[in-house]
């Protein structure tokens, strides 16, 4: 089975003014929603207690509502997940008791009202844990933009490097854009998601990337962009399968992974299928853009292979 | 071209015999144990104990399949969880409380293969179930403990010289001396300066008032806070063996917090209970010449007599108490609830220390008829426990304290007492429980999640690469093999997250048998021959292979650094599965490749699926 019969090679390059017009749109309209609606961070980062409990009928909120209302604790949020049975309290943090105070309240006002109940899981942030977490997040954001950065100019040309960070940096604020449009749970894991997406989708363009410079190599009489679509249509194969595998185990985190790694696979999702499209068609134009060519890629490399070839035919 | 010379294929061959060997203590299940641990540093986890426990256990006749003794204590497995439960009960009767007595779970793995360090995957607390706290500690209070310390210290040293001062105070953390002659200033800072030279000295003058002011130094600031640290970590190590949990982790976190982690504990309340108890105790005199009405009514308006602090008994009687203490906690080496000859009542035994005992014994020689009160401060409230008058002398450091309201709270307090006192009030700033049936559903999630992805990974590569498809998925699961065993052997914490982090693994190492099997096409696309496509491919494959995995491997690199608890999981994984998916994808791949095609000696036909040739 081959998928893609492609004869000649596609003038993806003649698209750029769309691909990147395309992108600027999505791109500002996450902005936009980040700005207007804000993240919905989890207890992790805010602080504040979420605790997770599991009765063997189907749950009664109002009940629970009510029961931890009674406690005279306030902005409580009561919800079903996956099943009617299971339910997710979240509270914010309270000046007046400690967070361990807070959780045994609760949850001796859930034992109070329907013994039956189970906590299955809580998790308390105080509010200097979250902070910390906040100004960690960042920096590993920060030094994984400047380590791959610092790669990629090494091993290529800064050009693919501003353009690489550029795309990548574009898919990381459109996943952060669509968890801020559903308000979907901003977590710790989410963070991994969205470092291990950066990771992987800079894979992307450094196959791409490694294909320009062979192409320079080979092609000597081609254009720039000839190079280009030259490179991007003959991995193209290899860019569909490949995230069609990852996409699969990532699929099937969604469907067996249960609550905690949800979102997880949610990131992981809008990631790759982002990633797909960024890393070749918002990474590439900005690198021709940036005025990648044989010469500035290639220039050092091809001496050294003539040396090499020397040495190796005596 | 496409043959390995054969140590290749040895060195492939072992490195996957050895993660077989590795991998299958995971498969082992767990059975029900015992563990027996030294409840004190002095005691020892040895052949003593071993044969101590065998021997109770040979005596109740309680049969047990395995015994083993380890660096944390005596393990001893059963077949069911009946036995368990009565050994458990035989050997804390026997034992006594020199000795932990915990509930535990065993790995079946062979003990051929424990012999060679072979053990199941550390499973996190997300996994097992269990409470994970992040304590910090209040360096303040600790530095403010230690200025009012010194308060006692100077005023002793001060009268003892008969120097005259008509003041002394604490402000803030540093210590305040009032004299009304430059000389006795002098006179006061060489001596003091001599005794407690760890504190830097200044003076000034006020008006009439010649101040000596004592504050702590920098350095000495780190030693005090470093040593609050260390002894709130040991008295957590003797609650939590109070608690009897099997595997604690107890740890310092960074420059003020501490890590604990009890798997398994089901009683979250009763841990929490004896944790949060962030008490600390202090023995301080009542002040006898304020105890009338008058006195205390304006005290408790706000208008506290200078020197004085106002508390509460348990009667909610006020008592105003000095400020200056005579003793804290941490010289109190052991505390048991007891029953006093005489009243009747409910009393708790203490021993003191030998510095403790000398202070003791001056303090209530000079004393005698007056109150002592013992204070327990809690994060946010001070309580008088007890206030009792001092009959005598009491000498040789034997303290018996009355007051208890019954034997549970005799046995509460002295539980309290004998766990040591934390040097410095605490605070749990982060708590997670999970339950154990949640533990269990955790896994399965993490489990299925990876084998349904692989299976349909499996699948379509087979089908869309036929037999090099077929030799990709060979590969990725010798990277799951090689994944799995790293783990084991690392002992590595393995999370939820990290769980997912494998998935994730192996959903991109497959990237790289795409890759190749891409390029061995292209190859054979341009009219090369199956042998020169095969090496070709693989060839130029590689650059592109190492390029993006090192960018994945940069960006794991950072989540380890700054990841804390789940995520440095997912972290450690998702490196390790990049360097295995390197090997697996790389070598073993090529092996197979080079065994099914190397040695033929006229291959015309690549099975890796149909090839559009333009």
């Amino acid at each position: 089975m081959e998928l893609f019969r492609i004869k000649n090679d596609i003038p993806f390059m003649s698209y750029g003014r769309l691909t990147t017009a395309i992108s600027l749109i999505t791109f500002l309209l996450a902005v936009f929603f980040l700005w207007s609606k804000g993240l919905h961070y989890g207890v992790d980062f805010t602080g504040g207690t979420a605790m997770e409990v599991n009765y063997p009928q189907a749950a009664n909120i109002e009940g629970i509502r009510k029961a931890i209302a009674d406690t005279g604790l306030k902005d409580v949020t009561v919800q079903n997940f996956g099943t009617s049975q299971d339910v997710l309290i979240r509270l914010p943090l309270v000046k007046e008791m400690s967070i361990a105070q807070l959780s045994e309240t609760v949850t001796a006002a859930l034992k109070n009202a329907d013994a039956s109940v189970e906590v299955r899981r809580v998790e308390s942030v105080g509010s200097q844990v979250g902070d910390e977490l906040y100004a960690n997040g960042g920096l590993a954001l920060l030094l994984v933009c400047v380590g791959i950065m610092a790669y990629l100019a090494i091993r290529f040309e800064w050009r693919f490097a501003v353009a690489a960070i550029i795309a990548n940096m574009h898919d990381v604020v459109i996943i952060l854009g669509f968890f801020a449009f559903f308000q979907w749970e901003f977590n710790l894991t989410v963070l991994a998601a969205i470092l291990a997406v950066l990771g992987y989708s800079v894979n992307e363009s450094v196959v791409v990337f490694d294909r320009v410079r062979e192409n320079f190599r080979k092609m000597r009489k081609a254009t720039v962009t000839q190079v280009i679509d030259n490179a991007i249509t003959r991995t193209m194969s290899r860019t569909v399968i490949t995230h069609v595998m990852t996409q699969t185990m990532v699929g099937s985190m969604l469907l067996f992974g249960g609550e905690v790694l949800h979102n997880f696979a949610l990131a992981l999702t809008i990631g790759i299928l982002f990633g797909i499209y960024s890393s070749v068609l918002v990474a590439c134009p900005i690198a021709m853009w940036l005025g990648v060519s044989r010469a500035n890629l290639i220039g050092d490399v091809e001496k050294k292979n003539n040396e090499q070839e020397a040495e190796a035919t005596p | 071209m496409n043959r390995y010379p054969t140590w290749k294929y040895i060195l492939i061959a072992v490195v996957i015999l050895i993660g077989l060997l590795y991998t299958i203590p995971n498969f082992y299940g767990e059975s029900p144990a015992v563990q027996v641990s030294p409840a004190k540093a002095s005691l020892k986890a040895n052949a003593e104990l071993l044969s101590k426990v065998e021997s109770t256990l040979a005596l109740a006749d309680i049969k047990f399949n395995g015994i083993f003794l380890d660096a944390n204590g005596v393990k001893v497995r059963f077949n069911t969880p009946e036995e368990q439960l009565k050994a458990k009960d035989k050997l804390s009767a026997n034992l006594g409380k020199d000795y932990t007595v915990a509930l535990n779970l065993l790995s079946q793995t062979p003990s051929w293969l424990l012999a060679i360090g072979a053990k199941p995957m550390y499973l996190g607390l997300d996994l097992r179930g269990g409470v994970h706290f992040l304590l910090e500690v209040d360096m303040k209070a600790a530095l403010d403990k230690s200025a009012e310390s010194s308060v006692g210290d100077f005023r002793t040293t001060l009268r003892r010289e008969r120097i005259n001062y008509f003041g002394i105070s604490r402000e803030g953390q540093k210590v305040e001396v009032k004299f009304d002659s430059a000389a006795e200033l002098k006179k006061a800072e060489k001596l003091l300066s001599k005794d407690y030279p760890d504190l830097t000295y200044t003076d000034s003058v006020a008006g009439k008032e010649f101040v000596l002011n004592a504050s702590i130094g920098e350095a000495n600031k780190l030693k005090i806070q470093e040593f609050a640290l260390k002894q709130n970590l040991q008295t957590l190590h003797n609650r939590i063996n109070e608690l009897g949990v099997a595997e604690p982790i107890v740890q310092q976190q960074g420059f003020d917090r501490i890590v604990v982690q009890l798997p398994g504990v089901q009683d979250t309340a009763k841990a929490k209970e004896i944790l949060g108890r962030t008490a600390t105790l202090e023995i301080r005199m009542v002040d006898e010449d304020k105890k009338d009405m008058a006195t205390l009514k304006a005290a408790e308006e706000g208008r506290v007599p200078f020197g004085d602090e106002l508390y509460k008994d348990r009667d909610g009687n006020p008592i105003l108490v000095k400020k200056s203490v005579v003793l804290t906690g941490d010289r109190i080496t052991d505390a048991g609830p007891g029953v006093n000859q005489q009243t009747g009542g409910s009393v708790v035994n203490v021993t003191l220390d030998g510095r403790g005992a000398g202070i003791f014994k001056n303090v209530t020689r000079d004393n005698v008829g007056k109150r002592m009160a013992i204070l327990l401060i809690e994060k946010n409230s001070t309580e008088i426990i007890t206030a009792p008058v001092i009959n005598e002398e009491i000498g040789g450091g034997q303290v018996q304290i009355s007051g208890m309201g019954n034997a549970q709270e005799a046995t509460d307090v002295a539980l309290l007492l004998r766990a040591g006192a934390l040097a410095a009030p605490m605070e749990i700033i982060e708590e997670r429980t999970v339950g154990p049936s949640m533990g269990v559903e955790n896994i399965k999630r993490g489990v299925h999640s990876t084998l349904w992805g692989f299976a349909a990974i499996a699948v379509m590569m087979m089908i869309y690469y036929l037999v090099f498809g077929g030799v990709s998925v060979l590969a990725l699961g010798v990277n799951l093999l090689l994944l799995v065993a790293l783990l084991s052997m690392l002992q590595a914490t393995l999370t939820l997250p990290g769980l997912a982090a494998i998935a994730l693994a192996l959903g991109m190492a497959i990237d790289a048998n795409v890759l190749i099997n891409e390029r061995i096409r292209e190859e054979l696309r341009n009219g090369n021959t199956p042998q020169a496509s095969i090496h070709a491919g693989y060839d130029r494959a590689f650059d592109t292979i190492i390029d993006s995995n090192v960018t994945t491997l940069i960006a794991g690199l950072a989540l380890f650094m700054f990841g804390t608890g789940p995520i440095k999981g997912f972290a450690v994984v998702h490196v390790l599965g990049i360097l295995t998916s390197m090997f697996s994808a790389v070598l073993v791949s090529r092996a197979i490749v080079n065994l099914i095609y190397g040695y033929r000696r006229k291959v015309t036909k690549l099975s890796i699926g149909q090839i559009f040739k333009a």
